[in-house]
């Protein structure tokens, strides 16, 4: 099969859509962007040629009459398995890493005392992460670093106390070791951990073995890869390949809702109002100047201000009785403005309100300056999933433009990926 | 580290050259016994200085020439610290500035305090409080000449009329007061016969940007080329020299089928994209502003800022035969002294004579004289022409106010933009 695959560095997350030539999406990746932008590309990659191989799954599956109404348990199942064989595979890595990593003076003469104990943690981790990944439980994280390094943690500190010796000395070589792991892309050959994967299920019946095997000789071929996103220049790819953030999520707003004309991004560092044609090409875009005020950034001071996660706030802000006004969007300001509201016996949920609707009123801003909302209006970037900013930009689209459709897929992270896949499938295919 | 100098034609080396004799004849001035006058470009009358042996010094020019040697951020700050908000113009306040930090010119000496503050009032008001600021500082007479503003894009005998009524009361009388020499018209005529010339020679580079490939840029590359004439040479033979020169050389790239140079030295000859562009560029990072376009090959055929101190284009000449007239409608014309729209008139234009993909302006944010409308300007002229506009946003000498990753993003978006509308979309196609 042919892939197409579109790939978008941002500033926090790097995410990858893969289509096929037929415009279909076929698999989503995403991965945090880390400092290494080369490794946050391959892993975003690869996750969703992991994606693909699921849909492709998914596809024989539906033909086969004996597991109809089960074919989401299979998945979920082999998916499960499967990332089960890559947190093994990382594991070893991890392991084989902080023995090379034992070296210098600190170590001197203690150097197999703390190979065994790494041995006996990293056996222990073995065996718990089953657990992990047993049918029905919930993971806490897709990063391999949250999940092995909590772990890591219990288990070491039980294996040095027995053998006595300092949890330090191998905390040390853990934290060396992770950066490394992490950096690199988990190995190839996805094909052989699904197989693995496969054998581990408990459904192998030949019913099931046969479509997936067959599933799994597709060969994924990666046909053009076009990159966006902030850390677009950063991409090993050729400048051919590289194409600008706005042009990708007009596009890709454009392939989830055909109709829209406008569109709204507000992501972490700026904010973007881009109006496009009937075929998804940009006719025109405004954007914040220099300062990223107003934007997600702008969001996470606050939280950082209130003591509070980034997640929490929309939440909070949606119990407000009464809104605050807040004037500036600026965030050194903002901080200020918010101090003195508290300090003035304010509600904190009736500040966050207020500082939502700040927010929105610079994107109006932006917006209108690029020539005003029209039907179908797209929202997309990551405070598109904060409901009290969705709730203060609907209010206001109403009053400025009246009943305008409002567009807000679940997937709007992956709109500019999706731009990019879309260039890659037009730049081979016309 | 130094970066390396920009690669110089021999038309900039002479330049050069020119400007250093002007300072040097600037911070000379109490051995040669010289007057010195501070003016401003849009709508100068150097010609009519020079008739007076007085030496023309231009802050705006100063402030750029900070820009550029990176200077113009302290001297900023330090007009702040004196209570100059940010908002402010920052020609104003690098000149503010760079007073209190010792008033050294480009050569290293101090410059000497103006005799005489020669200010032709051409559509900024910005103007106005900035030399008031420097007549609090040095006690020097001030000569206002009030050009009237063409409110409905015209000018009429009357305003011609006021202007050379204020030329023959209060500049001239106020010239001659300054610096002890009678005026003579003979004189002014040949300085204006000599400002034709170049005039001449200037117009025909800048309509070369209507060549494919443009032997030209025109606003980058036109930068230099409007140096002499819109500062302290016009009406001067150096002038005249340099305009031939400069003609020489553009016309051998055109022989050659040649671009302009870069600063990197290389002919820019694989140019994908024709911009007019609007509005003055940044000075601070003026190479790397450069280089966003010619590294994606976006040449400017045409500019407005290549304008503002007079629209030769358009036909204006100075005029040996009516010299005051001609000064008076030289300052009428000045590009910031033009309504909206005319302004938008002029751009449409351009994107058509020069075949140009569309219009992008750099609006300035501490210049609310060429910034105020510009949104209103793209998009008339989008209409009109139906070619895509884009929108920066720079300062001119304030270092805080260039991010090269938001330029840069929004220019690279502009270029694919017209990229994608050149292809005629693609996606009808690959639906199908
Ligand atoms: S026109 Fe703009 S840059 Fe020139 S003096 Fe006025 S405000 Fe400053």
């Amino acid at each position: 099969m042919r892939c197409f695959i579109g790939i978008d560095l941002g500033s926090t997350t790097t995410k990858a859509v893969v289509m096929d030539e037929n415009l279909q999406v076929m698999g989503r990746g995403i991965t945090n962007s880390r400092s290494n932008y080369d490794t946050a590309a391959a892993v975003s990659k690869q996750e969703a040629l992991i994606d693909t191989r699921l849909t492709l799954f998914r596809r024989a599956l539906s033909n086969v009459s004996e597991v109809s109404g089960q074919v989401d348990g299979i998945l979920s199942d082999l998916e499960r398995n499967f990332r089960h064989v890559q947190f093994l595979e990382q594991l070893d890595d991890l392991e084989q890493t902080c023995v090379a990593n034992i070296k210098g003076p600190r170590f001197a003469g203690r150097e197999k005392a703390v190979i065994e104990a790494l041995e006996g943690t990293f056996s222990r981790l073995r065996d718990s992460s089953a657990k992990q990944y047993a049918p029905g439980v919930k993971r806490k994280s897709d990063f391999f670093r949250d999940l092995a390094g909590a772990e890591f943690m219990s288990h070491g500190e039980a294996v040095c106390k027995e053998a006595g010796l300092g949890f330090d000395l191998i905390l040390n070589v853990y934290d060396k070791s992770i950066i490394e792991v992490e950096n690199r892309p988990p190995a190839g050959d996805m094909e052989g951990k699904f197989v693995r994967a496969l054998e581990k299920g408990t459904m192998t019946g030949s019913s099931i073995l046969k479509p997936v095997q067959e599933a799994l000789a597709i060969p994924l071929e990666e046909t053009y890869v076009v990159g966006t996103g902030y850390g677009r220049v950063r991409l090993p790819f050729p400048k051919e390949h590289i194409r600008s953030e706005i042009l990708c999520h007009g596009l890709g707003a454009h392939m989830m809702y055909p109709d829209t004309r406008t569109v709204l991004d507000i992501g972490g560092q700026d904010t973007k109002g881009i109006q496009v044609d009937p075929v998804g090409i940009v006719e025109n875009f405004q954007m914040n100047d220099r300062c990223a005020a107003g934007c997600g950034r702008y969001l996470g001071y606050i939280a950082d201000e209130m003591n509070m996660g980034l997640h929490e706030l929309g939440p909070l802000a949606m119990n407000s009785t009464k809104q605050v006004r807040i004037n500036s969007t600026c965030t050194v300001f903002a901080g200020a403005e918010l101090r003195d509201r508290l300090a003035l016996g304010e509600k904190r949920e009736d500040i966050l309100a207020g500082l939502h609707r700040a927010i929105i009123l610079r994107a109006m801003s932006i917006l209108s300056r690029a020539g005003g909302v029209k039907d179908q209006f797209t929202f997309t970037g990551g405070v598109a999933k904060n409901e009290a900013a969705v709730r203060e930009l609907r209010k206001l689209i109403k009053e400025n433009y009246g009943d305008v459709t409002i567009n807000i897929d679940p997937d709007s992270i992956y709109t500019g990926a999706l731009g990019g896949a879309t260039f890659a499938v037009r730049a081979v295919v016309n | 580290m130094s970066k390396p100098e920009a690669v110089k034609e021999p038309s900039m080396e002479m330049q050069k050259a020119m400007i250093a004799r002007n300072y040097d004849a600037i911070t000379s001035k109490h051995e040669t016994g010289r007057k010195v006058s501070s003016t401003f470009v849009p709508g100068n009358l150097n010609e009519l200085l020079m008739c007076f042996d007085i030496v023309n010094n231009l802050p705006e020019i100063n402030a750029i020439q900070a820009g550029m040697r990176k200077a113009s951020g302290g001297y900023i700050m330090e007009a702040e610290k004196s209570g100059h908000s940010e908002d402010v113009c920052t020609y104003v306040k690098a000149d503010i500035g760079q007073m209190s930090k010792g008033n050294i010119a480009p050569n290293g000496k101090p410059y000497p305090n103006p005799d005489v503050l020669m200010l032709s009032y051409t559509g900024c008001y910005t103007f106005m409080k900035w030399f008031e600021l420097l007549r609090e500082e040095y006690k020097c007479p001030t000569l206002m000449l009030h050009v009237p503003y063409e409110g409905d894009g015209h000018s009429t005998k009357n305003m011609r009329d006021y202007i050379v009524k204020q030329l023959k009361e209060v500049v001239i009388p106020g010239l001659e007061q300054v610096s002890g020499v009678k005026f003579d018209i003979d004189r002014l005529r040949q300085y204006l016969r000599n400002s034709a010339k170049a005039e001449d020679n200037l117009v025909w580079c800048l309509e070369q940007g209507k060549k494919k490939p443009s032997p030209i840029d025109a606003y980058f590359g036109g930068v230099y080329y409007i140096g002499p004439i819109f500062t302290a040479f016009r009406g001067t033979e150096d002038a005249v020299t340099y305009y031939e020169m400069l003609r020489k050389e553009v016309q051998n790239r055109v022989d050659a089928k040649q671009g302009p140079l870069t600063p990197e030295g290389t002919y820019f000859n694989d140019q994908k994209y024709r911009l007019i562009v609007e509005g003055p560029p940044n000075w601070t990072n003026f190479r790397e502003f450069w280089k966003m376009f010619y590294d994606e090959g976006a040449v400017v055929v045409a500019s407005s800022y290549t304008k503002v101190g007079g629209l030769y284009d358009q036909g204006f000449r100075h005029d040996p035969d009516n010299p005051l007239e001609s000064l008076a409608d030289y300052c009428l014309g000045c590009y910031t002294n033009l309504n909206l729209p005319t302004r938008v008139d002029l751009l449409a234009k351009y994107v058509e004579e020069y075949e140009a993909d569309g219009l992008l302006i750099n609006s300035i944010k501490s210049c609310n004289s060429f910034s105020a409308g510009q949104l209103m300007i793209m998009k008339e002229v989008e209409r009109r022409t139906g070619r895509p506009g884009a929108f920066i946003e720079t300062d001119l000498v304030d270092p805080r106010y260039f991010s090269a990753a938001n330029v840069k993003n929004r220019l690279e978006s502009y270029f694919q933009m017209i990229e994608q509308k050149r292809r005629g979309g693609g996606s009808k196609t690959v639906a199908a």
